[in-house]
């Protein structure tokens, strides 16, 4: 799994390449959590679209990031899922609190 | 019970680094079926979930070993996962939506392997390990 994180003023987008499953959910709570404690910033733009597969492992893994990032009073959302991993979503109910977005940019705009 | 067309047994430890080899494995072992590609996926991420509470619930992250059994039939695939762990519970409870025994989870394991194959059997008691029992048919599309 590979984490690349980039600072945007408030936002720092996260982007994956790889599966993210049991295994490699671990790296991406570390990185993430390290750049938030860190880096003094508010939201979080997570971009999957380097990740093919994600099970109940990753999802939980992204859920957890949300409840860190809400309670610091900040927004998790997510871009440019493909479609496997987006049925998976939302089988999950998670986009109830977790807004998805085909782009960055306009996630940028709506956070 | 009819003969089956082909068989696999894997054997592995249960590590988390693992779940991704038993997942690629059991998949192309279906791609020998007409499964489609989403029909593919869904197997995918079944034998993550299940390989996965294995780790996790059934051995608690100490050394263990997880087995998993595929039969290809001519027309369904039967998946059988086993492990030597805890054992489960409460199976009713493990089965429920949203059940989890860890904030960092979904607590959907259990119910994506549900909606995503066919048939689902539980057979666990605590101490006694866990055996799940599943089954997919191929479907006619139409």
């Amino acid at each position: 799994m590979i984490v690349e994180v980039e600072k945007q003023g408030q936002n720092i987008i996260v982007r994956l390449q790889g599966e993210l499953d049991l295994c490699t959910a671990e790296e991406f709570k570390r990185v993430v959590e390290a750049n938030l404690e860190t880096r003094g910033v508010k939201n979080m733009i997570l971009n999957l679209a380097g990740v093919p597969f994600i099970d109940s492992s990753g999802l939980g893994a992204i859920l957890g990031r949300y409840k860190n990032i809400q309670e610091r009073g900040g927004k998790l959302v997510a871009v440019e899922l493909v479609p496997t991993v987006k049925r998976i979503f939302e089988l999950s109910g998670l986009p109830k609190i977790i807004a998805l977005y085909d782009e960055e940019a306009q996630a940028v705009v709506n956070i | 019970m009819e003969q089956a067309k082909n068989y696999m047994h894997l054997e592995l430890l249960a590590k988390a680094e693992n779940v991704s080899l038993a997942r690629l494995a059991v998949a192309s072992f279906a791609a020998q079926l007409d499964f489609t590609l989403a029909e593919i996926e869904e197997i995918k991420v079944v034998i993550s979930e299940t390989v996965s509470n294995a780790v996790i619930h059934g051995y608690q992250n100490e050394i263990g070993l997880v087995g998993i059994e595929v039969k290809i039939y001519f027309d369904k695939m039967e998946i059988i996962i086993t492990d030597q762990g805890q054992g489960i519970n409460d199976i009713d409870l493990a089965r429920q939506p949203a059940y989890t025994t860890d904030p960092e989870r979904m607590g959907l394991g259990l119910s994506f392997v549900d909606s995503f194959m066919d048939e689902l059997k539980i057979i666990s008691a605590p101490q006694q390990g866990t055996k799940i029992i599943m089954v997919k048919y191929l479907h006619d599309e139409t």
